[in-house]
């Protein structure tokens, strides 16, 4: 009897112990999103894209921003569905150009260029850093979910 | 007698999660109908075939140390079955990241003897 209370309880403190606002950008537990979706880069948060994008992104996954990440038509759509149910809200704004059509990166959409408007085109391009789509480079706990700014470095 | 390689195939397919490297050398050997060469796939391996990337590029030219995405920057585990216990045991894996990696390096995918040089290669380091 004793472990099956201890697991969920466990859990319960664990969840309990993390910073009040940590959780904004938690990716949901989903085993063929993290399989397929963090194996090139982290799991971004569906959450930072609407689900326009994600239905765009997900219909072309052969030319997925210069490399293929093509899968198998059960798992695309298993996934496109996740995407979708748990992307953005009101507080994602705007995700599209400026022509109306569906951006497909989560660093081209307009919060996302207002919360980094202090980083330099230079710092962008940094060895280090490769490309503002490298969000661990500088979020140091990006692949949990968190970006706030107690876990930000800036690399040289 | 005539039907045991058919049904032995098809129990292969079945039980694609139990592979093993040596299993994946002998497939892609049988499919191209002659021996591996690691020394070919060493050479196939490291340098690139007209693309931007060669398979090192994310891999490194030693791949029993891990590797790094070319373009993310994300950390990959080694490739080498003698560094990472988990390569090369399940076909839907392998035969997925050969079509896409050699669709990136080559624009194409990889022939059966190129994937078997390529392992011959991988199994020979240590
Ligand atoms: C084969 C490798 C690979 C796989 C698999 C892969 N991606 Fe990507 N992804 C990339 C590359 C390369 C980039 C471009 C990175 C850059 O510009 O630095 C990218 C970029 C992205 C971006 C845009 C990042 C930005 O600039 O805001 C999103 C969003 C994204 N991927 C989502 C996904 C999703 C969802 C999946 C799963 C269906 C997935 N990726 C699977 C390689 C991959
Ligand atoms: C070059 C380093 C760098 C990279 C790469 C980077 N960021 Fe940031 N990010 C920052 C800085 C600096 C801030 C601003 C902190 C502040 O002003 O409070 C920030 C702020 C944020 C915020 C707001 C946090 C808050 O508490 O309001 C989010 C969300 C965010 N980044 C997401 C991302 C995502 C997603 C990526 C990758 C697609 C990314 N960042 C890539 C440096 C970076
Ligand atoms: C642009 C980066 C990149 C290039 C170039 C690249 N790979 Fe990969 N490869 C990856 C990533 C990312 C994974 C999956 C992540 C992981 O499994 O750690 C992977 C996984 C694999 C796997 C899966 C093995 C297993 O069982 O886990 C094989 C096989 C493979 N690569 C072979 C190759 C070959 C052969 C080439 C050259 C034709 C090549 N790769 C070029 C990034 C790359």
């Amino acid at each position: 009897m004793k472990p099956i209370i201890a697991a969920p309880l466990l859990a319960l403190l664990a969840a309990f112990a993390l910073p009040a606002h940590a959780d904004r950008y938690n990716v949901p537990k989903n085993a063929a999103f993290e399989e397929e979706c963090a194996s090139c880069h982290l799991a971004y948060p569906p959450q930072m894209l609407h689900a326009d994008s994600w239905r765009a992104m997900m219909g072309d996954l052969s030319h997925h921003f210069g490399s293929d990440a093509s899968i198998d038509e059960k798992r695309r759509t298993a996934i496109a569905d996740f995407l979708v149910a748990n992307s953005g809200g009101r507080k994602t704004g705007n995700t599209r150009d400026a022509k109306g059509k569906p951006l497909l990166r989560i660093t081209e959409t307009a919060r996302f260029e207002k919360k980094h408007r202090e980083i330099s085109a230079a710092t962008w391009k940094r060895a280090s850093i490769k490309s503002p789509a490298n969000c661990t480079a500088c979020h140091k706990q990006a692949a949990a979910g968190y970006y706030n700014e107690h876990s930000i470095t800036i690399p040289k | 007698m005539r039907h045991l390689p058919v049904i032995a195939a098809a129990i292969f397919t079945v039980g694609a999660h139990a592979e093993t490297p040596r299993d994946f050398l002998a497939r892609f050997e049988k499919e191209a109908g002659t021996a591996a060469s690691a020394e070919r796939g060493a050479r196939f391996f490291t340098t690139k075939q007209g693309g931007e990337w060669s398979c090192a590029s994310c891999h490194t030219d030693k791949p029993t140390q891990a590797g790094r995405h070319a373009k993310t920057d994300k950390a990959i585990t080694p490739l080498a079955p003698a560094a990472n216990a988990e390569r090369f045991t399940d076909a839907a894996k392998v035969d997925k990241w050969f079509r896409r990696n050699c669709n990136d390096t080559l624009n194409r995918v990889c022939s059966a003897q190129e994937k078997a040089d390529v392992m011959a290669w991988l199994l020979s380091l240590k």
